[in-house]
């Protein structure tokens, strides 16, 4: 092979691999050792893969809700703070979906399943879907509301039988430990700060809250794993989840909102694909450049 | 060009692939920082083959592409034959991993070590509400009396600090 330098992008030197696509991140499943392990006994794939997307699904969606603050930060250090936070959860969200698309076995990567499915494929909670509009104390009352019930479920994924969700809940833990320090640092300075910000992070609370309940729903899927030792039980996160919000919240002399749930319909909430509409905008989004240009390579 | 069956310049796979600079921390190499799991070599009618095992420092660590590019990279031009290299998420990769030889490079380079990784509690992670305490120097004029002013620096794996006596921010990679 004669490549003349004539024919070489710019970003060949930023690359300096063979795979042109890159940037949506292909080629990752196939070096990935753990993504291949074979379905534990008792689990069905099916189940299992579906399970695989609604973890993946809830980084994936509120890590593309934290990056709408990169430019739009008040300072430099909230903004990398945002945008590391939104990586790391990437992070988690490739290598699960890489493993659900592996485990389906009907031909997806991680980007079909990131790009190329609908809002009502996507299994995602309804929490992580809409913007906050770049009001902060939203952001920081969803990061503690999330952080707080994820960390409380990858702690007990980490002995999860299947070997890639317990290797996420593993290297999870240590990220989504320092997420809600980050976010409960954040709400005791606004909760315990000026009768302003006081009133904005109680008003965050109130718009994160309704929902709240739907993180502790139990769905079929879940049920059959946690009986395989694959899952852990959402609804054994309640008390854990209460417990820590509330010792934020006295600290930061916040109360508990009175709002009515939402975000879920007749019983059916996102993990059976009923979404909120703001899923689909987030979508719209995230989606366009891949949707425009599919197969692109640059 | 490669065109025998043994190639090879440097006679052992390891030594190339651990010499590799990390590409965010490059007075580092992937061997001071502990993200290199196995080397494996195998005799092909190709050359000699190499598998190679690398672990992310954080999920979603986005320099794990241009460290497997830059392995492949070392190992060709070293007279390699194929190389893979994968990825393993087991067990997490932890700071405590990085050599004294990358600690002292790290704090010749401006960069504060990290400590001792925490212990991970069994049951519930306590929540942290307050600034870590543990004292780290400043890494230019060894000072105990450093605060941390993000936990968040221009990498995934570095906080921001400042020294209270000579006043110089500096990263301090922290403890995972």
């Amino acid at each position: 092979m004669s490549g003349g330098h004539d024919d070489e992008s710019v970003y060949d030197g930023l690359t300096g691999h063979d795979d042109p696509r890159w940037a949506f991140g292909s080629g990752f499943a196939e070096s990935e050792a753990d993504i291949v392990a074979p379905v534990p006994d008792g689990a069905e794939p099916a189940d299992l893969a579906a399970y695989c997307q609604m973890l993946g699904d809830d980084a994936l969606v509120l890590s593309h809700r934290l990056t709408e603050w990169v430019s739009n930060a008040p300072e430099l250090e909230e903004e990398v703070a945002l945008a590391n936070i939104a990586l790391d959860l990437l992070g988690q969200a490739r290598v699960l979906l890489a493993r659900a698309g592996h485990v389906e076995g009907a031909g997806r990567d991680e980007d079909d399943l990131a790009y190329r499915r609908d809002a009502a494929g996507f299994r995602c909670v309804g929490l992580v879907e809409p913007s906050d509009e770049l009001d902060f104390a939203r952001a920081i009352a969803r990061l503690l509301m999330f952080s707080t019930w994820r960390l409380a479920l990858l702690a007990r994924l980490e002995g999860s039988a299947d070997p890639v969700i317990a290797a996420v809940a593993a290297k999870g833990v240590k990220e989504v430990t320092y997420h809600r320090d980050y976010a409960a640092r954040w709400t005791l300075r606004l909760g315990d700060g000026t009768a302003e910000s006081h009133g904005r992070m109680q008003d965050g609370l109130a718009w994160a809250w309704p929902y709240l309940d739907e993180l502790f729903r139990t769905t079929d899927q879940e049920r059959r794993l946690v009986a395989a030792g694959v899952a852990a039980d959402p609804a054994d996160t309640r008390d854990e989840v209460d417990s820590v919000i509330d010792q934020v919240l006295e600290r930061a002399t916040l109360t508990r909102p009175d709002v009515r749930p939402a975000g879920t319909l007749g019983g059916r909430g996102g993990r059976q694909g009923v979404h909120t509409e703001k899923l689909e905008d987030a979508l719209a989004v995230m989606q366009s450049l891949a949707r425009k240009h599919p197969e692109a390579t640059w | 060009m490669v065109t025998g069956v043994d190639a090879r310049t440097v006679v052992d796979a390891s030594t190339v692939v651990d010499s590799v600079p990390d590409p965010e921390m490059p007075m580092l190499t992937l061997a001071d920082l502990g993200v290199i799991r196995s080397v494996t070599e195998t005799a092909t009618p190709a050359g000699v083959a190499v598998r190679v095992a690398i672990t992310p420092t954080y999920s979603g660590c986005p320099a794990i592409e241009e460290m497997r590019a830059d392995i492949a990279r070392g190992l060709s031009d070293a007279g390699y034959g194929p190389v893979e290299v994968t990825t393993v998420f087991s067990p997490a990769w932890s700071t405590d991993w990085i050599s004294e030889d990358g600690r002292r490079k790290l704090a010749e380079a401006g960069v504060a070590p990290p400590g001792p990784s925490p212990a991970r509690p069994s049951g519930p992670i306590p929540l942290t509400l307050d600034l870590p305490s543990h004292t780290v120097r400043c890494p230019q004029c060894g000072s105990p009396a450093t605060e941390e002013f993000s936990r968040f620096g221009p990498t995934a794996c570095t906080a921001l600090r400042r020294c209270t006596s000579c006043q110089e921010p500096f990263q301090h990679m922290k403890e995972i």
